[in-house]
């Protein structure tokens, strides 16, 4: 019974529930709904449908022949941007809700940093006559306001979060509550591959469709399986997603980019797994960044989507097993890099891939030049160029 | 040391009073104050609350006092040596999140019981979660208090009254900590079917927050505990949620309002 579940609920020692009482039953609820769907081919009808007609899969894969020439081997794009709303987040989002509404729950709470996810959420509520509260801290709020606007105009009530760093912790911890106050009625669709079992997993589950199709395009465009796949990690849904279908293959190295804020030596940046220890944050056991009394420590980052002292448990499984490893990089080089890529492949990406981008630009020479490089370009970055033109760093 | 306390009460025929402060709110000299006070007026157990700096299962009033707490330099083992210099005479439950727990080493739990600590209560570890940790909590020395909440199934209720140690901490609604204008219709229902399967004493606590919430709870309970309002009257001073605990004590003692 519960023993097993928590049995199943862990990869390797990280995961589980860490979680007031009051959710457990919510928590089986929804493992058990979500197992059940899974297995129902109705649902993958309706969801695959969805996927298909309504957010605009399978995404295509570019080549990408500046940025391969920059680097000295082919890079390729899955291209997660071109998704309806701008994000891979809308993957997790429409299936969520679809299995919300399987469960009779008309009624959906959501949190996010960038607002992508917010965003993404907001979508398929509206899609599906559901209605939708969003957390945002007031920091988040501020620095991706077109994302707050998108949301209201979508119809969702969005709450600022005033307490603590005022970014997607407090607004995660927040949602967390309002889930214990309401969760006889209302889902959470949480929008990482982070939180209390079942969410890894059926996050990574519901993300993974773009390792499927990246594997098959690499296949068919490139000819061979890439050499390694790289992408940027917050709470790790877009990583873990391009990540899955490849874990079986050896040769294939996994590669995820943490946001190293003012760098890895300042107390200011979001590399969990870098610069982290386990602890139990939102529900589960992974790397976390606290102080030596295990209070969590407040997470920097100039992107808002990694902005998050967490990050998802399988992420700390392959961090330990070798399966992936974890690098960083900088505010100023992934702003540096937001600009390049756009220059380079005519692609503005979200400030969150600039940081996988900036990676692989920063490890030219690393490849051989018949050795793939796969990027997940997690989102386009129409949500950031506000906040990144007030620098004036770039002059237009 | 609790279930005899416990044992004392209901052979006196009365509700035990459990009193929640924030360890180091609204700061350490008058956090001592405060736990010395609630204890005159009656408390018969302290639950020390070590401010965390994610509480999920919090309130604003909690997270209010915890914020406050933690700005003015507390920690778990400024938690352990408030109480060891409080010096209290009744049993002492410290309530914690489970992550500064964690960090502050295997030998913490006997570290609290030096201190004068005697049961511990983890917000966010339930029935089942994990085996390894729940058993450093279960075979250590200090009473392991377990939680049951309203959306508890019948058969977890037994589950977790059988793995609970001193009392067994019945949250009373769905929802964080906080004050509230009225106790739910169910309450009565919920303690039934938990004393069914329960043989510890059973308190309930979330919202209790006036005398009269007392006398209804305590019609139907071993005990009540109170948390946010005195936190929050704790805000304005150390007397007066001194003063609360003292109207709640009588109230308790009076027995349902006829
Ligand atoms: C475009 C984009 N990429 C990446 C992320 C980071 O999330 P994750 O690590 O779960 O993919 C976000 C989060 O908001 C995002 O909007």
């Amino acid at each position: 019974m519960t023993s097993e579940t928590a049995g199943g609920d862990r990869f390797g020692a990280f995961g589980g529930r860490y979680v007031p009482e009051t959710l457990i039953p919510a928590l089986d609820e929804l493992e058990a709904a979500f197992a059940a769907a899974w297995a129902d081919p109705a649902f993958h009808v309706e969801l695959d449908s969805a996927l298909r007609h309504y957010v605009g899969r399978p995404s295509p894969l570019s080549d990408a022949p500046r940025l391969s020439a920059l680097v000295g081997a082919p890079v390729w794009l899955k291209r997660e941007d071109l998704n309806h709303t701008g994000a891979h987040k809308i993957n997790n989002a429409m299936a969520q809700a679809i299995l919300a509404k399987r469960m009779g729950k008309q009624r959906i709470i959501a949190e996010t940093g960038a607002g992508q996810h917010g965003v993404a959420t907001a979508t398929v509520c509206a899609r599906l006559g559901l209605s939708c509260v969003v957390y945002m801290g007031e920091e988040d709020m501020r620095r991706q306001s077109l994302n707050v606007f998108r949301m209201k105009l979508l119809g969702a009530t969005v709450v600022p979060v005033t307490t603590g760093t005022r970014t997607l912790k407090d607004a995660t911890s927040e949602a967390i509550r309002e889930w214990v106050t309401t969760c006889d009625h209302s889902h959470y669709i949480i929008g990482s591959v982070v939180g209390p079992a079942p969410y890894p997993r059926m996050v990574r589950d519901f993300q993974a469709v773009i390792g499927r199709e990246a594997r098959e395009q690499m296949l068919e465009r490139a000819g061979r399986l890439p050499k390694s796949v790289v992408a940027c990690v917050g709470g790790g849904s877009n990583a873990m997603g391009i990540f899955h279908a490849f874990v079986p293959d050896a040769g294939v190295e996994l590669i995820g980019v943490e946001a190293a804020g003012h760098g890895l030596d300042s107390d200011q940046h979001s590399a969990s797994l870098t610069k982290g220890r386990p602890g139990v944050l939102h529900g589960a056991l992974s790397y976390l960044l606290q102080d030596a009394h295990g209070q969590v420590h407040p997470a920097h980052s100039i992107s808002a989507g990694l902005d998050y002292p967490g990050v998802g448990p399988e992420h700390a499984f392959f961090k330990d097993s070798g399966r992936a490893s974890y690098v960083s990089v900088t505010d100023d080089v992934a702003l540096a890099a937001f600009s390049r890529f756009s220059q380079l492949e005519g692609i503005i990406p979200a400030l969150e891939t600039a940081h996988a981008a900036a990676w692989i630009m920063a490890n030219a020479g690393r490849w051989a030049a018949d050795e793939p490089v796969l990027l997940c370009v997690s989102g386009r970055g129409d949500k950031d160029v506000a906040q990144v033109a007030e620098m004036g760093i770039f002059t237009a | 040391m609790i279930t005899q306390r416990f044992d004392a009460l209901r052979a006196a025929g009365r509700r035990a009073l459990v009193c929640y402060a924030t360890a180091g709110h609204p700061d350490r000299a008058r956090s001592i104050a405060l736990l010395q006070g609630l204890a005159d007026a009656g408390a018969d157990v302290l639950e020390v609350g070590v401010p965390f700096s994610d509480p999920v299962a919090d309130g604003p009033i909690i997270q209010r006092s915890s914020q406050l707490a933690l700005a003015g330099g507390m920690t778990l083992d400024g938690a352990l040596s408030l109480i060891a210099d409080a010096k209290l005479s009744i049993p002492v439950v410290l309530f914690s999140y489970l992550n500064p727990l964690m960090s502050a080493g295997a030998d913490v739990l006997q570290r609290a019981r030096d201190a004068g600590a005697h049961g511990v209560l983890v917000t966010d570890l339930p029935v089942g979660s994990d085996a390894e940790r729940e058993t450093w909590f279960g075979t250590g020395p200090l009473d392991f208090v377990r939680l049951v909440a309203p959306t508890t199934p019948a058969s977890r209720m037994a589950e977790i009254a059988r793995h609970g140690k001193g009392f067994v901490y019945l949250i009373s609604r769905l929802g964080v900590t906080g004050v509230r204008d009225s106790m739910p219709d169910s309450l009565p229902a919920t303690v039934a079917q938990l004393r069914a399967v329960c043989s510890l004493p059973i308190c309930v606590g979330f919202g209790v927050s006036t005398p009269a919430h007392a006398r209804t709870v305590g019609a139907v309970a071993d005990g009540v505990v109170v948390g946010s309002a005195i936190v929050q009257a704790a805000e304005r001073s150390v007397d007066d949620a001194v003063d609360l605990v003292r109207s709640l004590r009588l109230a308790l003692d009076e027995g349902p309002a006829r």
